[in-house]
């Protein structure tokens, strides 16, 4: 690992002011379970780590009427343990599948959303597109863990975070601040209701809050990155819209019985009104460069008895556009089954699975 | 002449020990960690180098300058494995190691060496034959046509036409061509015939099987610290299998006595059967530590690890099997291929072809690939594990053509496998259906119940040697009645610290506190390495005899001083006893040594009935695959062994289980992954080299096969053979499950998926 500065700042003011110095060539250290990985790659090369868990205003899960509201420094063990996790049961679902006390206790659903993509070629040095010569090595290379949809540009690495599907299901938003303005893309200036006041406002230049669905992108450059975030930008906040009456649930692909990357993940978030769906959103996850949204197969639930036949076929059409690369057809039979067994699952009806 | 205790094993019943649960001697110091391993050595003063690697397929090296790396704060000592103009032919080789005072340093250091390389061809798919072929047919014929006429010609000539001057003119020529080559005919052979057999069999099955390329993945990875002692002498704490057998890799490269060398090694996590040697990382430490008068802690990293400290070859085959209706097996014809790495151009020994059974009409073929991937190393039970998987799939597929189970098909071919295994193999068969409720869980191919997840059955047979290795120890009985032996063996956390001292503590009718095992020294008499299983046998004989020996003469001692008969001498719960009379305790008898120890030599093997050789075993597996996602999970997983006599029962399982989660990782999941594009072993980190982890081991259940019989033939070494039937257990529980065989082990559920997809085609 190279050297790089250390800071540990305790406030939000302290914290923004340290990520944007050298730069913003700055990294933020919460669980640390994906950026130590990084800097022993040597795939980053940060000025400076900030370890934002000392600063208390991102701590704590607060219960408003109409959502909740999560620090980033909340650990997955305090999600999975407070009461809010009777209600978003497709968060829970992902905390489940993870299945390793390292990662549980240390790691964040904030850093988890901006973890960078796992993509072999990028890890091994190859840059964030992979590409040589002009020509992208995952295309002719091994890309049996690649993207079967949205990879038609260069970036055909899959979006490595697991809640994000999930918590895009529950139209999450992400709280993005920053010490000087930057043009944060597709933002929306709708604050969540009751989630207005942020400590040590004062220090902050500029905060937004961005529905996670625009958080992420899809690079067309290896400048880029796979987020909104610019540097210095930090999520500090995660907020879910009120739970109600509604369902979800996400399943994941997962090869090994205990901590691995899943090969496909499916979230549904669904409304059911006697049976029938009323809402539904399906959110597909390493299948894509990005978190991927079935709007289609969505739409076409809401009126439908969710059965076991209805769950297929939404599974069929939420990969129907897929264009699988040279190694990696098996990947669209593994999505369609995640959101068929999602949606199962949602609606207490899947049965014995492995 | 001195009393002489029967060296043979005693009564079965009458033991204390031997045949026994005894938990390991050492297993709190490991988990406490107060064990120290290689790793674990960290001496005052000592630098830590790192690795400059390779991070390509095939090049040479056209720049390589260290000197930057000297002027990087801390470091202090530099080593080039290559110089320029070399070839550097797979991903993770050497390039250069850097010394400093701290890792990051160390880092830093790498980091600052100006190294380059231009790009060569390379060719890593060890399953692609056909491409091999025809790249090195392009290669060797681009490569000919810039030969003179008269080379050509002699190039055109059958090799037996050739004069010996003919032969010493082409040598050079045929040197270039070996350099562009890459694939190597291992050669063929018949027995029978194949073509009356098929004709006249009931069915005839033609497969595809193949089995990938794995890392032996130590979780402590390969490596030493060595220190200097003054200018000529060096210790050096390698992670190593051959304490006795490393000395002298280290004395001649530094131009030291190997007498002057001294290899410790009490504690290894892992080899498996790759750490026998120095290597040059180890060769490389110990010199920077006599430059520098420093000790150096020299570790491979984890994606070095698992890029050059060693592979477990593949295999791929193309196989011809045919049966009567009865499940006889009457013509087996094969051509197997697949790569051992470093260019070699090496696969699985034909001449062991098919597994376990021969058949009377039988061929075989063999070629080799000359692929840019990394040194093989011995793996546990080389090439076993390969060839059971190719040969034991071919009979379940051929079982399932009939419409038969696995289990008659297994038994109705005994005949055909080795004479001394056949009871034990009808023996183990029975129990392990038994066991897995064969009989009523068992189900045609493809014909369980609906639903996405479907379950299936499936069994494989193996064999191995296990005979004992070659060893000595010394054996020391102090006055005070403590005894001590001492050898130049390893505890390669199989057990052999607890072996020995249970070997001696029933010898000598004592406890086993009162054994002090003193092991992990190259300074200590010579014993073998640990591979082929042979460490039980090789360190069992000798301490069994030496304290036979001792006790004969510490029975004179007590006859002479009690006036009793030394031939009705007994040792036994600390006592010595005379016709079932206590004479005196083991302290007492002890006290008469005199001041100094008694001493004797162990030696070994020796043809007395201690040790012998030869196993088998059988494994069935009930697994349960997810048709939608490909998931394969372990339900229930039986492994029957025999091995002689066991001295530690509990130790014994313990090996076996070892073993099938070892089988269920390269069964399912870890593999090593060559990408095409780049050359590189593209998955050469924790995330994608896939080990399973706890919950994907399902139930084991073990069985060590021990009639009396077993016990009389005495000692025979058990760590290699349980891991050999796990592969082509688990394929033929997959294939009875989904109806399908999955060609390749791993079963990946990407593997799992793709066989479905294309059987529906």
């Amino acid at each position: 690992m190279r050297s790089f500065e250390y800071a540990r700042p305790e406030t939000e003011g302290e914290a923004l002011e340290l990520l944007s110095e050298h730069g913003g060539n700055t990294a933020v250290l919460a669980g640390g379970t994906d950026l130590m990985n990084l800097l022993k790659r040597d795939v980053i090369q940060p000025d400076r780590v900030v370890d934002i868990k000392n600063v208390s205003s991102w701590r704590g899960i607060k219960r408003h009427e109409d959502g909740v509201l999560i620090g980033a420094n909340v650990t997955l063990d305090e999600i999975n343990e407070h009461a809010i996790s009777a209600d978003y049961r497709s968060l829970i679902d992902v905390i489940d599948g993870i299945r390793a006390i390292q990662i549980t206790a240390h790691g964040t659903v904030a850093g988890d959303l901006c973890q960078l993509p796992h993509c072999w070629y990028f890890r091994n040095g190859y840059g964030l597109l992979a590409m040589k010569d002009g020509e992208s090595l995952v295309a002719t290379g091994d890309n049996r863990y690649h993207a079967i949809l949205g990879n038609s540009g260069p970036a055909k690495f899959v979006s490595a975070s697991r809640f994000a599907p999930p918590a895009i299901a529950w139209d999450a938003k992400v709280r993005i601040v920053t010490r000087r303005p930057a043009n944060v893309e597709h933002v929306s200036n709708v604050l969540p209701a009751n989630a207005k006041k942020t400590e040590h406002v004062e220090n902050v230049l500029h905060e937004e809050w961005l529905p996670l669905e625009y958080f992420f992108l899809t690079p067309k450059t290896n400048g880029q990155g796979v987020t909104v975030l610019k540097p210095g930008q930090v999520i500090t906040h995660l907020w879910l819209p009120a739970a109600s009456d509604t369902r979800s649930a996400t399943y994941e692909v997962l090869e090994l019985n205990g901590l691995d990357q899943p090969q496909a993940s499916a979230a549904c978030c669904l409304g059911l009104d006697g049976g029938i769906v009323r809402h539904a959103k399906i959110v597909l996850g390493h299948v894509a460069p990005t978190p991927w949204i079935a709007h289609e197969a969505a739409k076409w639930l809401v009126g439908q008895q969710l059965t076991s036949d209805i769950a297929e076929t939404a599974g069929r059409m939420a990969v129907s556009k897929a264009t699988p690369l040279s190694h990696n057809d098996y990947k669209v039979q593994m999505a369609q089954t995640a959101v068929k067994r999602a949606l199962l699952k949602a609606t207490n009806q899947l049965g014995e699975v492995l | 002449m001195a009393t002489e205790v029967k060296v043979a094993w005693g009564p079965r019943k009458d033991n204390k020990f031997i045949g026994k649960d005894v938990p390991r001697l050492d297993g709190a110091e490991k988990a406490t960690g107060a064990a120290k391993y290689s790793a674990d050595v960290n001496p005052k003063g000592c630098l830590y180098a790192k690795l400059l690697t390779f991070k390509g397929g095939h090049g040479k090296v056209k720049s390589l300058d260290l000197s930057a790396a000297l002027k990087v704060p801390g470091v202090k000592a530099v080593h080039a494995f290559v110089k320029v103009g070399d070839e550097v032919s797979w991903d993770g080789a050497m390039i250069a190691a850097v010394a400093a005072e701290r890792q990051e340093q160390a880092e830093d250091g790498v980091r600052a060496i100006v190294f380059a390389f231009d790009a060569m061809e390379h060719f890593v798919d060890e399953d692609d034959l056909a491409g091999a072929t025809k790249l090195h047919d392009l290669r060797t014929s681009e490569l000919q046509k810039t030969f003179p006429d008269d080379i050509q010609k002699l190039l055109a000539k059958k090799k037996d036409d050739l004069t010996d001057d003919e032969k010493k003119k082409l040598d050079p020529f045929q040197k270039q061509l070996d350099g562009v080559s890459r694939i190597k005919p291992l050669g063929d052979n018949t027995q029978g015939d194949i073509a009356a057999a098929l004709k006249s069999a009931a069915v005839v099955h033609k497969g595809y099987y193949g089995i990938a390329t794995i890392s032996h993945m130590c979780l402590e990875p390969h490596g030493s610290c060595c220190e200097m002692d003054g200018g000529n002498k060096l210790t050096a704490n390698l992670s190593t299998q051959n304490v006795s057998g490393t000395a002298g890799q280290f004395a001649a490269p530094l131009g030291l006595d190997a007498a002057d060398v001294t290899v410790l090694c009490n504690y290894i996590g892992g080899g498996f059967g790759s750490k026998f040697a120095a290597g040059d990382w180890g060769v490389a430490a110990a010199k920077m530590a006599k430059e520098t008068g420093r000790p150096v802690r020299l570790m491979l990293d984890r994606a070095t690890e698992l890029k050059i400290a060693g592979t477990r070859p593949s295999g791929f085959a193309d196989i011809t099997i045919a049966a009567d209706k009865d499940g006889k097996i009457v013509a087996w014809d094969s051509h197997h291929w697949g790569s051992s790495g470093e260019m070699k151009g090496g696969t699985i020994a034909l001449n062991q072809f098919p597994y376990v059974f021969d058949f009377e009409n039988r061929n075989r073929k063999a070629t080799g690939l000359m692929t840019n991937s990394g040194p093989n190393q011995a793996w546990r039970a080389p090439p076993h594990p390969q060839l059971c998987a190719l040969t034991d799939t071919a009979i379940d597929d051929i079982a399932a053509k009939l419409g038969k189970s696995a289990v008659d098909v297994f038994l109705a071919n005994i005949d055909r496998t080795p004479e001394k295994l056949q009871r034990t193999y009808v023996a183990e068969i029975k129990r392990a259906a038994e066991l897995i409720g064969w009989a009523k869980k068992w189900h045609p191919h493809g014909k369980g119940k609906d639903g996405p997840v479907k379950h299936g059955l499936g069994m494989a047979i193996h064999k191995w040697g296990g005979g004992a290795g070659k060893g000595t120890c010394r054996l020391k009985v102090h006055p005070d009645g403590t005894v001590e032996s001492f050898s130049g063996t390893q505890d390669l956390g199989t057990g052999t610290r607890t072996a020995i001292a249970m070997v001696i503590a029933e010898t000598l009718g004592l406890q086993l506190s009162d054994i002090k095992v003193r092991i992990g020294s190259s300074a200590y008499p010579a014993s073998g390495g640990s591979g082929g299983s042979t460490t039980i046998g090789g360190v069992a004989g000798p301490n069994r005899r030496a304290a036979c020996e001792v006790l004969g003469k510490v029975f004179d001692l007590v006859a002479e001083k009690h006036k009793v008969d030394a031939a009705t001498l007994a040792a036994k719960d600390s006592k010595i006893w005379s016709n079932g009379k206590e004479v005196c305790s083991w302290k007492q008898a002890c006290s008469l040594v005199g001041n100094m120890a008694l001493e004797v030599q162990g030696e070994g093997p020796k043809n007395d009935g201690l040790t012998t050789v030869d196993v088998g075993g059988c494994q069935m597996a009930d697994v349960a695959v997810d048709t939608e996602t490909g998931i394969v999970r372990i339900n229930q997983f039986v492994a029957i062994q025999d091995c002689g006599l066991v001295v530690d029962h509990m130790t014994a399982k313990s090996q076996v289980y070892g073993s099938m989660i070892m089988g269920i990782a390269y069964a399912l999941s870890e593999e090593q992954i060559l990408d095409n594009k780049t050359g590189r072993y593209i998955n050469a980190d924790l995330e994608n080299y896939k080990l399973p982890r706890i919950g994907d081991i399902g139930e084991l259940i073990v069985e060590m096969y021990q009639p009396d019989s077993e016990y009389e033939r005495g000692i025979v070494g058990l760590g290699e053979p349980p891991v050999i039937s796990c592969g082509a257990a688990i394929s033929n529980a997959v294939a009875n499950a989904i109806g399908v065989r999955v060609p390749t082990i791993p079963l990946t559920p990407k593997r799992v998926l793709d066989a479905l997809k294309a059987a529906k085609a």
